[in-house]
């Protein structure tokens, strides 16, 4: 037997109304209800407003389910009409590529710098056309550049392209000639995407080529036994300029505490 | 886990009824549900048993709550002018009256009240949907029914006043 008047607590009255009060404390709740009527006022005003939530929205849970919601259907992968058009393009800008390619007499080892190129262009052709999904990790993330760094294997530092509009949304990992490449993507105000791409080359060093493939162009460099490749539209003159600051950026970094998160960790 | 399909698809009219009430806009409702079974079908392979109801609406909650983060900007769900006395009588009435009053609270506190209330779920487990105490959940399910009250009663602008 418990006391009528055994102090009830308000979690308990919440508990009362929504059912979750243990089955040995509804006596006493409820003698309490008895004799203290603005709790039992409170009590009955909650249960008054649980009644009208549920009311309003019953229908809602009553309704068939649309068809949009087939769990087949969601559970595919997106193949929409726009992967099936950036993979057409990629397609067709791999056979430009390779037209290009065979032009270029000696076939390209894999480690090539033109492999390199190659392969970014394909990523570049291929992501910028990705709406939802352009990148793997967001540039908000503070591992993307340390962890695409220790993955190329390299301390990476992303240029700060702010002065062509350009801001890095993120980037992905990607299987690159001779090992994981690194996929950076830079979008401005008005939707267009540059990309830069860094992988592991054989040659030391090369300097700064640029290359077309058709509606996109690249500019491409080795550096220390990294190529870097830098996507965009193809306008030569301003391609130029963004690789030419991506580059001073990424070989010639200002001096620590730049503005720009300039990866400078641990590394090797 | 071949009762994993199933259960969430058994989930989703209840599902459409949180996020309906969480948004008040059929169409982002809607858009929050897909999205949610999207991310679910996709970890459906990190899923070793447990509540499958439970972590879909944590999936949801946990969307919600980034749209609200990116429309942080944005003045609150209502303007204040929108908020004179409830309504006159009529059944229409007293369903803007819930969707505002619903509307006039804190984030947590609405999600709280709606787990609770509408959808049947345990202290416990929107504790676990929320990530905070028990004890923590019950304050924004005290906070979110007084809110409610002093909203229908008419007399509180709910923008201007703050429920400790």
């Amino acid at each position: 037997m418990t006391d009528r008047d055994s102090p009830v607590t308000a979690d308990e009255l919440h508990a009362y109304v929504d059912g979750m009060l243990p089955a040995d404390r509804k006596g006493t709740v409820e003698a309490w209800l008895a004799s203290h009527p603005d709790d039992a006022a409170r009590v009955a005003e909650w249960r008054a407003q649980a009644e009208v939530v549920r009311n309003r929205y019953r229908a809602v849970a009553e309704e068939p389910v649309p068809a949009r919601f087939d769990l087949a259907k969601l559970a595919r992968p997106r193949t929409s009409w726009r992967m099936i058009a950036a993979a057409a393009v990629l397609a067709a800008a791999i056979g430009v590529l390779a037209g290009w390619m065979g032009r270029a007499a000696s076939t390209p080892g894999p480690a090539s710098v033109e492999a390199i190129t190659a392969e970014a262009l394909s990523a570049h052709q291929l992501y910028i056309a990705e709406v939802r999904h352009p990148v793997e990790v967001s540039a908000a993330e503070q591992h993307l550049i340390p962890w695409l760094s220790k993955r190329v294997g390299t301390n990476l530092r992303m240029p700060d392209l702010n002065e062509y509009s350009l801001k890095l949304l993120g980037g992905r990992l990607l299987p690159g000639p001779i090992g994981p490449a690194a996929f950076f993507m830079y979008e401005n105000p008005s939707g267009e995407r540059f990309t830069i791409y860094c992988s592991r080359s054989k040659k030391a060093r090369t300097a700064l080529r640029y290359q077309s493939g058709g509606e996109v162009a690249a500019m491409h460099w080795v550096e220390s036994e990294i190529g870097y490749v830098v996507s965009g539209p193809n306008d030569r003159d301003r391609l130029a300029k963004i690789a030419q600051s991506a580059y001073e950026q990424m070989e010639n970094p200002p001096s620590r505490g730049a503005a720009f998160p300039l990866i400078s960790r641990k590394g090797s | 886990m071949s009762g994993f399909r199933p259960s969430v698809e058994a989930a989703i009219p209840a599902l459409r009824r949180y996020a309906r009430a969480l948004t008040h806009d059929a169409e982002l409702a809607d858009d929050l549900v897909q999205d949610t079974l999207v991310r679910a079908l996709r970890s459906e392979h990190l899923f070793h048993g447990g509540d499958v109801r439970s972590w879909l609406y944590t999936i949801l909650t946990n969307l919600n709550r980034n749209r609200l983060r990116s429309l942080a900007r944005r003045p609150a769900h209502m303007s204040i002018e929108d908020n004179d006395a409830p309504d006159a009588a009529g059944p229409e009435a007293g369903e803007r009256d819930i969707e505002r009053a619903l509307a006039s609270l804190v984030d947590d506190q609405r999600t709280a009240l709606l787990l609770v209330v509408l959808e049947g779920l345990t202290y416990r487990e929107v504790a676990e949907i929320q990530g905070v105490p028990i004890g923590t959940v019950m304050s924004r399910l005290a906070r979110a029914r007084i809110q409610i009250k002093s909203y229908l009663d008419g007399g509180t602008r709910p923008a201007l006043r703050r429920v400790k």
